[in-house]
């Protein structure tokens, strides 16, 4: 029973305020955010600008505290940033002066060299690499390589790092369209083989409802809050293509617009 | 000029299509090619003249211009050595720059080498100290604090102000003259070293704390590489400002180097000489920048 039950809230957001102190006072940024994620499942975090939902994947990650509430993953109560909740972020945050498998490598031998050999760290690195279809730019730099293939690198040394959550922080928000696509397609694969559980912070809709088991939609900061959570029971494995004439599809599409746009419209500025 | 023979190539050929005489086809291609083969010839020699009026021409006429004025003055000033007698001078001089007479009597060469030998213990004595020190004030913010009014109140101070402690402490000249170089040398190390770390982007040391880095690899796969051009920056600054104070600290420590050359030779009254160590400072200065300029692109990732 208790298993079910930790399955059930693999992540546990509980009762979670952030007020961040500026310079000109305190700011709220989130308020009585409740949420509790399954393991396995798809979550999106949706909604405009300034509404905090990196903020809410940050506190997942660890790199930020909650000023009240708690953060719960498998049971465990979020002290500080690990490599179990691996962190896919926007700009892909690659470094450098590292190679494709270097920077993987960073990762990999941080979480297995206790047990492997550094032949086996070497084939999981080629492997994470081989999954995002990389194998031919391991020993190219960061900087040698396109948009959508920094990013696939920053993907590849999240998820070999078997994290038991995946982080994404507007993963896709710096690439053309076409690469978009091409990429979340690819996520949808990896991830319906991994079984990981994901968090992502999106503020495209269409990749929401592509992508998600459930789209959290958070209301307007400051002080926002988890507005609604929409399921997509959409079936899975989930085919672009067919999605755009499904009407179960447009429908699930309409209510988010609606939830940003009509119920939720931000102010002008 | 490979395009335009290009283009010409091309309505040479559009000319025979047009005219469909085969005897034209076969005559006007040929004297096109013929064109065109001495055509980028004469291009690429345009251009290499170009490059060389823009970019040696300039300076020459520079130097030139500098060398005029200083023989004007020189002519109108009594003791000032020209142009011409000082490169005689020179020349005499280099014709046998590594003699010894007696230890307060040898050649140029020599001096140049210890000048060379007391910045380099100085200057490495302070990168030892300073690029360390550097890491740890700009990594943690306490150490920062305890640091800033320390250096804010030593740094605008001149280093030969260090001098005497330096003779009141090793009692010799050599060391208090290394002891000033240090001083020159290591602000620009240790304040350029803890700005690059407290640059380091959020992003990288987000990855950091996701992966859960340790402190060793914290610092050589990221502060390390990232601070790697704010620190080539300080190291040129030091360089140049330790090669910049040591013509003064060897004036007042004495001994052998090129700051008390200097000096002797203004007792001499051999202002040839004097005029002679100006341009080998310079040159050294110069050589010495270049290197580190090499180094630093050696090692900067971008």
């Amino acid at each position: 029973m208790t298993t079910s039950g930790l399955q059930d809230r693999y992540v546990l957001i509980e009762n979670v305020n952030m007020t961040f102190q500026t310079k000109k006072g305190s700011f709220q940024a989130l308020k009585d955010i409740n949420l509790s994620i399954q393991e396995g499942e798809f979550i999106s975090i949706i909604g405009h600008s300034g509404c905090g939902k990196s903020t809410v994947l940050n506190l997942i990650a660890g790199l930020l505290q909650p000023s009240e509430g708690y953060l719960f993953c498998a049971g465990r109560e979020i002290a500080k940033p690990g490599p179990e909740r691996a962190v896919v972020f926007q700009n892909h945050s690659l470094l450098p002066w590292l190679s494709c498998f270097d920077n993987v490598y960073l990762a990999v031998e941080r979480v297995f060299a206790d047990q492997e050999s550094k032949s086996q760290l070497a084939d999981r690195t080629h492997a994470a690499l081989a999954l995002v279809g990389l194998s031919h730019a391991t020993e190219k730099r960061p900087t040698e390589i396109s948009g959508g293939m920094k990013q696939r690198v920053g993907i590849a040394r999240a998820l070999a790092m078997e994290p038991k959550v995946l982080l994404l922080d507007e993963p896709f928000g710096a690439l053309d369209a076409l690469t978009r696509a091409e990429l979340q397609d690819e996520l949808m694969t990896i991830m319906a083989r991994s079984g990981c559980t994901a968090v992502m912070v999106t503020h495209d809709v269409d990749e929401a409802v592509l992508l998600s088991d459930r789209i959290v939609m958070m209301t307007n900061g400051p002080a926002a809050t988890i507005g609604e959570i929409l399921p997509v029971d959409l079936p899975r494995p989930r085919n672009r293509l067919a999605l755009v004439e499904d009407p179960a599809y447009t429908h699930l599409r309409s209510e988010v617009l609606k939830f940003l746009y009509e119920r939720h419209a931000k102010k002008a500025a | 000029m490979n395009v335009v023979s290009l283009k010409q190539e091309k309505s040479a050929q559009a000319v025979n299509i047009a005219s469909a005489q085969p005897v034209m086809a076969v005559v006007t291609p040929l004297s096109t090619t013929a064109t065109s083969a001495s055509a980028p010839k004469s291009a690429a020699w345009a251009a290499t003249s170009r490059r060389v009026f823009e970019w040696g021409l300039p300076p020459v006429i520079g130097l030139m211009i500098f060398a005029a004025i200083w023989a004007v003055v020189a002519a109108l000033t009594q003791g000032l050595p020209g142009p011409l007698s000082t490169w005689h001078a020179a020349v005499v001089l280099f014709s046998d720059p590594f003699y010894i007479n007696n230890p307060n009597d040898m050649g140029i060469g020599w001096n140049i080498l210890s000048s060379l030998k007391r910045v380099a213990t100085g200057f490495g004595l302070a990168a030892i100290v300073g690029i360390p020190m550097g890491f740890i004030i700009g990594r943690y913010h306490f150490m920062s604090r305890m640091a800033a009014p320390i250096i804010s109140l030593l740094k605008p101070v001149s280093p030969l102000a260090w001098l005497p402690i330096g003779l009141l402490v090793f009692k010799a000249a050599d060391p208090a003259a290394i002891w000033v170089i240090f001083i020159t040398a290591v602000w620009p190390m240790v304040i350029n070293t803890a700005v690059g770390v407290s640059k380091v982007p959020q992003d990288y040391m987000n990855v950091a704390k996701v992966l859960n880095l340790s402190e060793w690899k914290v610092v050589t796969k990221i502060l390390l590489p990232s601070v790697m051009p704010y620190l080539m920056t300080g190291v040129r600054l030091a360089m140049g400002a330790a090669w910049l104070v040591i013509v003064a600290a060897e004036m007042l420590t004495g001994g052998l180097g090129i700051g008390f050359w200097v000096w002797d030779e203004w007792n001499n009254l051999n202002v040839e000489h004097i005029i002679i160590a100006i341009f080998i400072v310079g040159i050294v200065g110069l050589l010495l920048e270049q290197c580190l300029v090499l180094l630093a692109k050696r090692y900067s990732y971008e």
